[in-house]
Parts: C-alpha cells; structure tokens; sequence
C-alpha cells in the first residue's frame, strides 16, 4: 500500500490544477449571485495555500485499499475542490476521516464502500472508456452527475439500490470529514470551518462574544472540542456507572 | 428465577422527565421510593460540544435501549407496518430531558377544554369526524399550581404574559393566568431574534421570548447558559439545563427516601389474583429480580407505559394490565412538528452561538386565539424562530435551487451563506382519532424478545389544513424581515415515531373511553399510576414537558396525601 502513495500525490496534484480551471469555468457560467460576493473576503484564512502534500504526515489507510483511497479522494476532490477559494476536502482530509471512522462508527458502511466505489469504478469504465481518475475534468463531473441523478443505477455496475444512495452517503460523509470536529481526523487546519466562516468551538459565549460576532470582529479560534482536557472522548462510560444489585 | 429484593412503597419505572420530578414530592411525603432506570448516570463532562457524535451519529441513544425497541409504523390498519428508523429519546438518570431542546410551555387554557370550548363558539359540527378528543377532567386553573411549582423547583426563565389577570405586553398575551413571574428572566436574543421581533409587530402581531429550563442566570448553585450552540442533543457542560438529574432526583436523593438504581430494564409489572399490583420485574445485566411495591408509577415515556401495560397480562386483566376497557394504546397522536418553513436572508444572522430554547414565538395563530369562523379547521400553531447552527449541518445547507450541491459553485455558495438561513419550528394542535392507536406488533421484537410498540396513524385533513395555513403565516413573517427565499417542507402524512407523543393511557373521568382517573391512578387497578405524555389526550400547539411535570408532581402530591386510603 505504501509504495503506491507517491504516484497518487502526483496524480492528484495533476488532478486539481485540471480541477481549479474547471472550476472557475464553472462558477463563471453558473453566475451565482454568491460566487460574486466579496464581503467576507477578508475573513478567510488562507490556511491551504501551506498544506502542500509532501509536508503532512503521511496516515496508512486501514479500511480503504490503495486504489479505493485514490478513487476516494479523487471524488472527494470533485464534490469540494481547491480552488481560488481555498482549500478542499482532500486538504481537510475527508478520506482519512472516512478511513478512520469506516473502522469505528461507521463501520456498517464499509460494505457500502467498497461495493459502491467498485460499482463506480465499473460505471467510468463502461460508459467512459477509462477509469475516472484519468477522465477529464469535465467527464468527471458528468460521471458524478450521473451517480448523484440514480442513473449510473443498472446491472453493468452493480450499484446496489440506486447509485443516488451511494453519492449521498458519500457527499455526507465528506462534509463530515470537511465540516466536522478535527478530533475525527478531517477538517484539518480547521480548513473547513474556515470556509464558512464558523467561529470555532467555545464554551462559553457571553454576551460580548456576541456581539463582536454580530460586528465582524470575531476571529476564529481554531479549537478542537477536546482540546479540553475536561470533556470526556467519545465513548460513553455508562455501562460502568451507578448503582447495581448484587454487587 | 428472579431474586426477590427487600420490598419499598413506591416504585417509579423510568427516572426522567416525568418520573424524576415526581419522585421529589414523595420522598419529601417520607414514602420509600425506588427508582428504577434502563440507563446509566451521565454528568456535564459526557456533553462535549461534538457536533458528529451528538447529532450526526446519534449518541448518545445508538447502543441504548430506545434504539433496540423503535416501534414500527403503518398508516392504517391495512397497511404492513415497517420500523422506524431511530428512537431519539435518552435512556439515562434525567431520562430525555439531559439532551433535549428545553422549551418549557405551559398549554393555553384553551387546550383543556377543545370540545366544548369548540362547540361553544362554532357549534359541535367543527369537531373533526372520527376524532375522539374529549375535554380534560379538570381546567386550566386546577394545574396552575403545579405549573407554578415545577417551574421553581427546576427551573424556568421566561417572560410572563398574564400574571394573575395583569397583563404584560412583553409576554405572550393568550397565555392563562400565572400566580407569579417566571423564576429567571428570559434566555438573551441575537439581532436577528429581535429583528424577527420587530417584523411580528410590524404585521400586528404579539412576539414574545419563549419559556425554556435553562438557566438565564445563576440559579439554584448551578450556572447560567452559555449558549454554546451544542444543546441541541447534546447535554449541558454547566447544569444550566434543567433536567431533573441535576435538579428533582438529587434533591429527592438527599432525603434519604430514594433509591436510584441503574441499568434496571424493567419487563412486566406484577399482578396478584385479586388485581393489585405487586411490584415489577426487571433485568440488570443478565441477572432477573423482582422489586416488591405497595405502588407502582410508570414514567417510561409513551411507547414503554403502553407496552409495559400490554405486556403485563394478567389473570384479572387478560388483554393488558389496566385494559379491561380496551383503551391502553388508544387516541395516540405523534404531535405535528413538521411542515416546516425555511428562509434564506441576504446577510449573516450570527446564530453560531445559541440554543434552540432562545427564540421569539408568536401564538396570534395558535389554539382559538383567532376567529375559525370561515375556516375549514379547528387549532393552530405556535410559530417559534430560534438560534441553533452548527457546522456540518450549515455546511450541508439547502441550495434553494440558487447553486449545485458541490462543486466550486457551491463551495462559494455555502462560503457566503452558510450563516444565512434559518428554519422555523411550528408546532401544532394534534387530534386524537379513532383509527390512530398503539398496539404490540405481531412480528418485531427487541432483543430480549419482547414485541416492540406498533403505531398505526395517519395526520388528518384538520391537521394537514393547520399545517398549510402556518405555512402561509410564516412565510409572510420571513418575508416582512427581508428574507430573500423561503421553501416549505411537506404537510405530512404517516406519523412517525415522536419526541411529542400523547396518549394511550388517556387521563379523563370516564372509565369507558380513559385509562386514568383525573389524578392519573388507574381506573381499574387499585395501587398503579402513570406518568408523562400519554395521559394527556390533547397536545396543544407546544411542546409537552412542563405539562407532563406539572401533572406528574400532582400525581405524586394526591398520592402522598391519600397514601394510607390509596393502598390500604
Ligand atoms: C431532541 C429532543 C428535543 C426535545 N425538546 C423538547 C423541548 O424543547 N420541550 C419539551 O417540552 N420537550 C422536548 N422534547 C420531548 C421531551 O424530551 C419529552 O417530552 C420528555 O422527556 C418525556 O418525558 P418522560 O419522562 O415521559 O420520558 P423520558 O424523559 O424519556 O424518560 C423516560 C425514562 O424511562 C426510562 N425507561 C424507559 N423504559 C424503561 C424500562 N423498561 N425500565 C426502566 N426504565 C425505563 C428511560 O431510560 C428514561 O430515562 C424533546 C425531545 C428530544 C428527543
């Protein structure tokens, strides 16, 4: 597995500058009202423009293979690319927190996966002649449509229930890793929160906090809700708590 | 063989909203109370502002009991009922309330008395066919004492709209009469709160800062609300939630009379042949015992009261303990929540911070509090706009159709309007009906075998006309604060399993058509009692808790106080 990660940096590297032009083009077609505003410029943290690949520690997929990983990210880099806005979900490092928690919390999806991304590999190959990760920017977006819209559905690819099921898993699966608490593994350099402008994770939030927020004057944090050591990890201690008869 | 364990007067099955209050009353009566709860103890350092543990994957029920026992749901009696998805309630000592939104209401006056306050103005033609609401055994007047007293004992912060007939235009004016103000003044407002206030007014309406069990200041030794913006289904890392595991269940811990014990799954309540109840029976780990009683409460929430009751058969009660009259399970409702209505506005609205307890309410269109005359339906609904956002869930927002669900275009178009939208929670008047009802299922069963709750119901025409009409309201509210798109969410149709769910041990004076008498003991068994929500057989537009407490420390002050004529 660890042999083939230099080539998948590379390959991924290609991949996103073809990924931020396809981008742009995109944003200036779409013309969204949104992709136009500039308010908040200054608020963003231009975090990604340091988190050059070959500087990150590098974390060995255990649930995913290899290939699986390098699909993965590839897809993960179509639903929230890098781009002039800043960093992505591969720069947060959704698929490692997908990785991480297809060990544990969402080990009932594990199936899921890897039939899915087989099905999806499957579907690029029949429909497009090769596998997605050497399509053009804009094949990969017609590939995605058609896995998001059901009809990448049909026996050739073996998606199980309808390919539509498979993107939203995965869509909500990278906004996880993008958008959640670092704690999992993703949202790394709190590129996601960031993205969105949230104000970071406080205990307490008295009224002055308020309202610097309400005036723009407050700058993230960039905690991590256990940074604490007050809060207990995720796992629940109940079942060695309380009163039991007979002991 | 269960082992028999020392016997106690008073067992109360379940120790969260409803029983951990009423366990107070009791153990301060000097009675020996026992409480037995499927879950553990959590204190503040289990609440870590998690936005992906709490909301996302569910904790802190997903191992739990609720989730192994979810009741299955069909539409109607030909259908084939299938299992919900998910249970959201807490199993632990506090019950639901250690994670829940807060909202402390107390019902109008109006939702005491629906059926001859219906038939009153419109005449009794406007009772929708096939409902079997019927009108509370007492008003609003008798539990206001209750209300009072819950409110102090746990605490609520609010803004009082009527205290004893003064009217306060800072409160919610078709609220009944109070005897006092609120214990705290009312959870802070954003600017946004306040500018959703202002537009009511400037459509003529009346908002108001709703009740809520948290803490708006310092009360009682524990802290005032951070507004952290994980309360919702998360606990409180201060105790400035209000549940009874910080508040009721110590103070009744501290009296000596109660016992707490954990991880006691209770099965069957227990019946001798001259039909008293003798105590209950239940599993801790895989050990059996049996906890002899003089009285049994049950406040296992409504889907466990009623299985517990019709799985408690008995030689004198062959289809279900207390069913004789065949009513357990009956005039169920899962409370209209849905329908909801969503706004986006063209500027941030800074609700990183807050909890969904903080908010502005209108209830101009709730209950009768206007003229139905040219409606085609009976009820409202209390419009509540609030603070609560977290990351990945704004992240996830709705696109309204302005941006794709990913890529570069919607990366921009989250980035600016991530902290833009807002959703309305519009709670509604629920009827009961005829072919609305719990029984066991056939088939599903949880993992000790015992059969889950199947719910058969469907909302009605009154409900669905409810839901569009609020609709349209809300809509116009968003609209006058400047909102720039607003999308509604369906009217509803199959009711699923709820947080809100009312009914089948219905309280009411006859014996025919109720499972409890007025001060919620059971019209057939001599020594049992029930607490919660599904002794109330309307559900008014808002939230059940306080109802549910009020009535449950009322339960548990008529049994203090007639104990020996009670169980002797
Ligand atoms: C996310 C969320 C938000 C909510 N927000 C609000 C709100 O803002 N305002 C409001 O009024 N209501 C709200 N509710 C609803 C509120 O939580 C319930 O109305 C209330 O908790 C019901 O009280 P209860 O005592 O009947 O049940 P619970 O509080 O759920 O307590 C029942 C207890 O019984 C125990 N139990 C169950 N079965 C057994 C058994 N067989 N043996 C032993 N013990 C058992 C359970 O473990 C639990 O501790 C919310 C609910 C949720 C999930």
């Amino acid at each position: 597995m660890a042999d083939t990660k230099p080539q998948l940096i590379s390959r991924r590297s290609l991949l996103r500058s073809a990924g931020a032009v396809g981008a742009a083009a995109a944003v200036g077609a779409k013309g969204s009202p949104a992709a136009t505003a500039s308010s908040h410029e200054s608020q963003l943290t231009p975090t990604g423009e340091q988190t050059s690949d070959n500087k990150q520690p590098r974390y060995i997929f255990e649930q995913l293979t290899a290939d699986e990983a390098e699909l993965l990210e590839a897809i993960a880099d179509q639903l929230i690319p890098e781009d002039d806005l800043g960093p992505g979900a591969v720069a947060a490092g959704a698929v490692t927190y997908i990785d991480r928690a297809l060990g544990g919390a969402l080990s009932e999806s594990r199936d899921a996966y890897h039939s899915g991304l087989a099905a999806f590999d499957r579907y690029c190959r029949s429909s497009r002649d090769a596998p997605f990760l050497e399509l053009s920017h804009i094949d990969q977006v017609s590939v995605l449509i058609d896995v998001e819209t059901g009809a990448a559905t049909g026996a050739s690819t073996g998606f199980t229930g309808s390919s539509s099921s498979f993107f939203s898993m995965l869509r909500s699966h990278v906004l996880q890793g993008t958008f959640g608490d670092p704690f999992y593994g993703g949202n790394q350099n709190f590129v996601g929160w960031d993205l969105i402008r949230y104000p970071g994770v406080r205990t307490s939030v008295w009224p002055r906090l308020q309202t610097q927020l309400e005036a723009g004057e407050l700058s993230p944090n960039h905690r991590s809700a256990y940074d604490s050591e007050y809060f207990e990890k995720a796992v629940v201690r109940t079942a060695t708590k309380g009163t039991y008869h007979g002991d | 063989m269960a082992t028999r364990l020392p016997g106690t007067d008073v067992v109360i099955v379940g120790l969260g909203a409803a029983g951990g209050v009423a366990a107070l009353p009791l153990a301060d009566a000097g009675l020996d109370v026992v409480g037995l709860e499927a879950g553990g103890r959590l204190t503040r350092r289990d609440f870590a502002p998690d936005e992906l543990r709490n909301n996302m994957r569910g904790w802190p029920f997903s191992v739990q009991k609720c989730a192994q026992e979810v009741p299955t749901l069909r539409r109607s009696r030909s259908d084939t009922a299938v299992q919900g998805n998910g249970h959201p309630m807490m199993n632990a000592v506090g019950g639901t309330t250690l994670h829940y939104w807060a909202q402390s209401w107390r019902l109008n006056p109006w939702d005491f008395r629906v059926v001859s306050a219906t038939t009153e103005r419109y005449g009794s033609s406007r009772i929708p066919e096939g409902s079997t609401v019927e009108d509370w055994p007492f008003g609003y007047e008798e539990l206001e004492p209750y209300y009072d007293r819950v409110e102090h004992e746990i605490g609520v912060s609010g803004q009082a709209g009527n205290v004893n007939g003064r009217p306060d235009p800072r409160g919610n004016p078709f609220e009944g009469a109070r005897a006092r103000e609120y214990p705290m003044p009312a959870l802070r407002w954003t600017g946004f709160l306040y500018r959703m206030a202002s537009s009511a007014r400037s459509l003529g309406w009346q908002p108001f800062p709703g009740p809520a069990a948290i803490n708006s200041r310092p009360y009682q030794g524990r802290s005032g609300c951070m507004y952290h913006g994980f309360c919702n289904r998360g606990g409180c890392h201060v105790d400035a939630k209000n549940s009874p595991a910080v508040t009721t269940i110590p103070r009744a811990e501290a009296t000596g009379r109660l016992t707490v014990v954990t991880h006691a799954h209770v099965r069957r309540v227990e019946t001798d042949n001259q039909g008293k109840v003798t105590g209950v029976t239940y599993v801790q780990g895989r050990e059996e015992f049996f906890q002899p009683a003089r009285f049994v409460l049950l406040a296992s929430y409504t889907y466990e009261n009623v299985r517990l009751l019709l799985m408690s058969k008995a030689r004198a009660y062959p289809i279900g303990l207390s069913n004789n009259h065949a009513q357990v399970g009956r005039h169920y409702l899962s409370h209209h929540q849905g329908a909801g209505v969503t706004a986006l506005f063209p500027s941030d609205l800074h609700a990183w911070y807050g909890l969904p307890a903080q908010g502005v309410a209108v209830d101009d269109w709730a209950d009768d509090n206007f003229d139905h005359g040219a409606l085609d339906f009976i009820g409202g609904g209390n419009l509540w706009v609030y603070s609560d956002r977290r990351p990945i869930a704004a992240a996830g927002m709705n696109t309204f159709g302005l941006a794709p669900t990913w890529g570069s275009a919607w990366k921009a178009f989250v980035r600016d309007n991530a902290d833009r939208t807002n959703s309305a929670y519009i709670q509604k008047t629920t009827l009961p009906y005829d072919s609305n009802y719990m029984d066991l299922d056939p088939i599903v069963t949880d993992p000790l075998g015992d059969p889950v709750i199947r719910i058969t119901a469907e909302y009605k025409q009154n409900e669905l006309a409810v839901a569009d009409f609020l609709q349209d309201k809300m809509e116009r509210w968003y609209l006058e604060a400047g909102a720039i798109k607003v999308t509604r969410g369906g009217l509803g149709g199959q009711m699923g399993v709820s947080t809100h769910a009312y009914g089948g041990t219905r309280m009411g004076d006859n014996a025919e058509t109720n499972v409890v008498n007025r001060y919620g003991l059971s019209h057939e068994v001599p020594n049992l009692g029930i607490l919660g929500a599904s002794v109330m057989g309307t559900s008014g537009a808002r939230n059940p808790t306080l109802t549910a407490q009020a009535l449950a420390w009322r339960t548990a002050a008529h049994l203090a106080s007639n104990w020996r004529s009670i169980v002797e």
